[in-house]
């Protein structure tokens, strides 16, 4: 919980070291302030600048330019024109959009509904807690591993379980229709116990009165998640809504260890960030990898701006 | 205490109305069928991961599958520690957590020291540099980092298949700053001041009086420290390409081309171990620390 607050409130200033009042001799005890604190900083300043900011810079840069044979020459938008015109791009779009919307369904609603039931439980509670967390500490390629022996048309475990249900058996990723769909539910398993915990967090820290003066109003129990929990849990669920959308977005692991993105498949499971992979590792084309990288960026910020604005609005 | 604090206060469904036998039978059933789910749906998998590593190739590629192996063979752990050079990946991860683990506390704690305490000229400036590399997704900037890590700017320096192209760029976790000077903030000036005048340098106080109590907020930016390196695939993959220096993850994923099913369920289970057993030990930790973490997106 206290986390929770640490994040959403803003950074304001403590309080201030600079104790006494400006005077004349205390030019050198700042200097020296100063230089101590840059000897603190520089570690992480040397990170910063070589692993986020420059390759930020230089993402922009590299997608107007091409490098052929160690040389490096401007393109001006060949490389947008490029991504823009692959077959696959329309493609990895739809399929990204598809992944984000199912993996929302199973991973946002569910952990949400799954964390109400458990709030109400007195028993068993650390067990749920932690059987429901077990998976997201797990190495991801063990559990995509372990899934694509369970997806195996021949001798998986699920295709046995349907077939025992009377069920027609599926050819999971092997078939373009069900092959994202076997891909989010692996990745819901993976992920979703982080989600129900945060819920279970923020639901903790609803005042129980809420709940009784609902339930004096004559309130049941739907209408009660409706007025009391919803609202109540308001900020928690709109950050993970934006933040959830933003890593889906940039699905990569699951498609590229189930499917190799979904090739021989018709690409069924061709994500933008596997698009970005295969043109920069694959192809070695860096100036189209990072033109791709770009646009997605782009569409990233948008979204939030978009989402921002419709959250202040709905404030008013 | 924690259970008098949670009857006490009153959740969605009313203390009285699940007293009443309606209300009861209701309760028990929802809670064991909720039990039988969880337990089937996140440990059952689990269950299949090691009973499917002692099977042998067979009985794991058997239709139907089997729920309990025929014959226990213990011997195909044997065979992937040996067949996927287990005991190399699993060092090389181990270095990889903890060497990132170390750089991160030290750098990452001093500049949140400095942003807190110190507060430079452009303090805030910088720190919002740092901050702002959040909202840029991590998945975009992967290709310049590999580029930047293959030859290093100014030094040309190649850092690939060196733990360093693990460790540094770890250090850039603006969460894990932020995180940190938001505590430093709330520990009183005055307990700083007093120790200043008695004469401590800004290392001594760092050392002997913020540390020791950041403690709850040090071991949340340890565990997710180390559990973040343990879990992250593409980048150690790019980073660390040769046999030798993978972590376990990128490991079993290049070499499981043409293992038997059940040699590479073995080793996925042997990777799994040491954080399910860590999430154990550090269970209440973890707990308390996740909201924060999960967050990072």
């Amino acid at each position: 919980m206290a986390a929770i607050e640490v994040l959403v409130s803003t950074t304001e200033p403590g309080p201030d070291p600079r104790r006494t009042p400006r005077r004349q001799g205390d030019f050198v005890r700042e200097l020296r302030r100063n230089i101590s604190a840059y000897g603190f900083l520089i570690g992480a300043l040397l990170c910063f600048g070589l692993f986020s900011w420059y390759p930020m810079v230089r993402e922009f840069i590299m997608s107007f330019q091409k490098q052929k044979l160690g040389r490096t020459r401007w393109v001006g938008m060949h490389n947008f024109n490029q991504v823009w015109n692959d077959p696959s791009f329309g493609q990895a779009w739809r399929n990204t959009l598809y992944f984000t919307l199912l993996a929302l369904l199973l991973g946002y609603a569910v952990p949400f509904f799954v964390a109400v039931v458990l709030n109400e439980f007195r028993h068993a509670r650390a067990y749920l807690r932690v059987v429901v967390y077990l998976p997201v500490m797990l190495p991801p390629v063990a559990s995509l591993v372990l899934f694509q022996y369970f997806y195996n048309p021949e001798y998986g475990l699920f295709d046995h379980i349907l077939h025992a249900v009377g069920l027609p058996t599926l050819q999971w990723l092997q078939s373009a229709n069900t092959s994202m769909i076997a891909v989010v539910i692996a990745s819901t398993w993976m992920n979703m116990g982080g989600a129900t915990l945060i819920y279970l967090a923020a639901l903790q820290g609803i005042p129980g009165e809420l709940y009784e003066a609902a339930e004096i109003d004559g309130a049941g129990i739907l209408r009660r998640v409706w007025h009391v929990t919803i609202p109540q849990t308001r900020l928690i669920l709109s950050m993970l809504l934006m933040l959830q959308i933003v890593a889906t977005m940039q699905v990569f692991v699951e498609p590229f260890v189930l499917t190799n993105g979904g090739q021989g498949v018709d690409n069924s499971t061709t994500t933008i960030v596997y698009l970005v992979y295969q043109y920069a590792f694959n192809f070695s084309n860096y100036g189209a990898a990072s033109a791709l990288g770009l646009l997605l960026l782009l569409v990233l910020v948008a979204f939030a701006l978009v989402y921002r604005w419709i959250s202040r609005r709905a404030e008013q | 205490m924690a259970v008098a604090a949670e009857t006490s206060t009153r959740t969605l469904v009313s203390r009285v109305q699940l007293n009443r036998p309606r209300g009861r039978v209701v309760y028990w059933t929802v809670l064991v069928l909720t039990l039988l789910v969880f337990s089937l749906v996140f440990l059952g998998p689990l269950y299949m991961m090691v009973t499917g590593g002692l099977k042998t190739t067979a009985e794991a590629i058997q239709s139907p599958p089997t729920l309990f192996p025929k014959k226990i063979t213990p011997s195909t752990y044997g065979t992937a520690w040996t067949q996927l050079n287990l005991a190399q990946l699993l060092t090389n991860t181990l270095i990889y957590a903890f060497g990132a683990l170390f750089f991160q506390l030290v750098f990452d704690i001093g500049a949140a020291y400095a942003f807190s305490k110190l507060r430079p000229v452009l303090g805030n400036a910088v720190l919002g540099a740092m901050l702002a590399t959040l909202m840029i997704p991590a998945m975009v900037l992967i290709v310049p980092q590999y580029l930047t890590v293959i030859d290093l700017p100014v030094l040309h320096v190649n850092l690939l298949n060196t733990p360093w192209a693990i460790w540094l760029p770890s250090v850039a976790n603006a969460f894990n700053i932020f995180l940190l000077k938001r505590f430093f903030d709330s520990i009183p000036q005055e307990l700083l001041d007093a120790a200043s005048i008695d004469g401590a340098g800004s290392i001594r106080i760092l050392w002997s009086l913020v540390l020791p109590m950041s403690r709850p907020i040090i071991s949340v930016v340890s565990i997710f420290a180390l559990v973040a390196v343990w879990k992250d695939f593409l980048w150690p993959l790019l980073a660390e390409p040769s046999p030798t220096k993978q972590t376990l993850n990128a490991g079993i994923y290049s070499l499981s081309q043409g293992v038997p099913e059940n040699v590479l369920i073995a080793a996925s289970a042997i990777s799994a171990v040491p954080t399910i057993l860590f999430f154990l030990f550090f269970q209440r930790n973890i707990m308390a620390g996740l909201t924060a973490g999960s967050l990072k997106g």
